[in-house]
């Protein structure tokens, strides 16, 4: 069913703009009748893992802005061009003195699109300086192509060993520009393309370059290593592109998925599936386990979803001000429906499957 | 109209018939999953076929639950009508070639 795109929830003042009222339906029925299990019963029935608790911090992952050049369906931070949260230069700076002595080994920068923050590069330029094994820029491909400012952007990137992480939800322009908006398949292609040609994604290329699926629609992704088989001869085939891994990732019910889960009357089916599809394997390595997510303006969390739900880590330190890794490493993680779609089949994770 | 023969809701409950008769239920689900496994034939290519028999034998929970197993797994609309057409083909065809015991029969009683 199609669904407003145009524009962001906020811009259109929508009920569920509101967080409040996205954690009233996620702790509504079906849950609240108790025809599905809460998440928080479901991991105390079936692990030994609650509540749930952080291990070793691997990865701390900043949303640098909600300003977005695309409007995607299924945008779980309901980012757009309207969206004017930025994050400053005065709070870049905090996280680059956290990164000088943190234990983990990868810095994940993420947004709306982490480009269009007019201090990115200078984000980029002092971030990689400090220190960091694997830095990741999700970059969603067409803000290469957008504006003049930014056709250096594969250059900018190789220049700094920038990890790119890119979304592609399918190699047929049709399913990509429902999701993602007309011309943005094309768009990707050739920025793919680009990024091929200055070696990222290339067999044995250190310059890593790694493609995000998320389904187009209210059914869970399929199995991984099959998707990337084969869109990787597709890629190859009817666009001579390469890249290195594919991330298959659930959509998981906030903001505009959640939106649209709901005005397409997929709302109860789809939490049936991700309940049904549950894996308590996939529980061990959830992502808020080794991750920390930092919000434009400095807030801690424990993954970028509970970001966008505003669920801060259950701490005394909530703010890259007060940032100290040992204390905010003893924690509980903040968890509810949603977390479901972590723990679905393979499970995922920002880094794709994890079981 | 209040009441249909089918709801899908019901899909969700196809386990349950596991509970008035557990050895054969759960016999049928245990062959179930292992039909749709990665074999000879690939998992897709069993989604596909079992596509089609949706259609052919006409189970709209069964139409239900394999769309959406295509789309899960990346199989186009295009794939996926060309393999309703194929159930249509084979039942066009089982029908048609029943016209050779029509025209047999009408050979037969014929002066």
């Amino acid at each position: 069913m199609a669904v407003n795109t145009k524009t962001s929830l906020k811009k259109r003042d929508s009920d569920l703009a509101n967080i409040n009222k996205q954690m009233e339906i996620l702790n509504g029925e079906p849950f609240s009748n108790g025809e599905l299990p809460s998440f928080a019963k479901k991991i105390k029935d079936t692990t030994d893992q609650f509540p749930l608790r952080p291990k070793k911090l691997e990865i701390i992952q900043v949303n640098v802005g909600y300003m977005c050049n695309q409007v995607c369906a299924h945008c779980h931070v309901d980012a757009g061009p309207d969206r004017k949260e930025i994050m400053t230069r005065e709070t870049m700076d905090k996280i680059v003195e956290v990164i000088k002595t943190t234990g983990a080994h990868t810095l994940d920068l993420t947004g709306g699109a982490p480009e269009m923050n007019p201090d990115f590069r200078y984000f980029v330029e002092q971030a990689g300086a400090a220190g960091i094994k694997d830095f990741i820029v999700r970059s969603n491909l067409t803000i290469i192509r957008a504006n003049p400012k930014y056709h250096d952007l594969p250059d900018f990137f190789k220049k700094h060993n920038v990890h790119v992480v890119s979304s592609m939800p399918h190699w047929t322009r049709g399913k990509t520009d429902k999701q993602r908006g007309d011309g943005v398949f094309d768009k990707s292609i050739k920025a793919l393309q680009e990024l091929n040609e200055r070696g990222y994604g290339m067999p044995g290329s250190d310059l890593k370059l790694d493609l995000v699926y998320n389904p187009s629609g209210a059914y869970l992704p399929g199995d991984q290593a099959s998707m990337e088989k084969e869109m990787k001869a597709a890629l190859l085939e009817d666009f001579n592109i390469q890249f290195h891994n594919l991330f298959a990732i659930t959509n998981l019910p906030i903001a505009r998925f959640l939106d649209y889960l709901v005005a397409s009357e997929n709302y109860e089916d789809y939490m049936y599936a991700l309940v049904d599809a549950y894996n308590p394997a996939a529980v061990e390595n959830v992502m808020c386990t080794n991750t920390i997510s930092i919000s434009w303006d400095g807030w801690l969390y424990d993954c970028d979803f509970n970001q966008m739900l505003d669920l801060k880590i259950d701490n005394k330190i909530q703010h890259i001000d007060d940032y100290n890794e040992d204390l905010i490493n003893n924690r509980k993680i903040q968890i509810s429906q949603h977390c479901y779609g972590c723990t679905a089949g393979a499970g995922s994770s920002c880094q794709g499957v994890v079981a | 109209m209040d009441k249909t023969y089918y709801d899908p809701k019901d899909l969700r409950k196809f386990g349950k018939i596991t509970e008035w008769s557990e050895e054969l239920g759960t016999k049928f689900f245990d062959y179930y999953g292992q039909v749709f496994e990665e074999g000879e034939l690939t998992a897709r290519e069993k989604s596909l076929i079992a596509l089609a028999v949706s259609h052919a034998v006409h189970c709209p929970y069964c139409i239900d639950a394999y769309t959406g197993d295509a789309l899960k797994r990346g199989i186009t609309k295009g794939e996926m009508m060309e393999a309703v057409h194929v159930a249509g083909a084979i039942q066009a065809g089982a029908t048609l070639v029943h016209g050779v015991q029509m025209m047999n029969k009408v050979n037969k009683l014929e002066m």
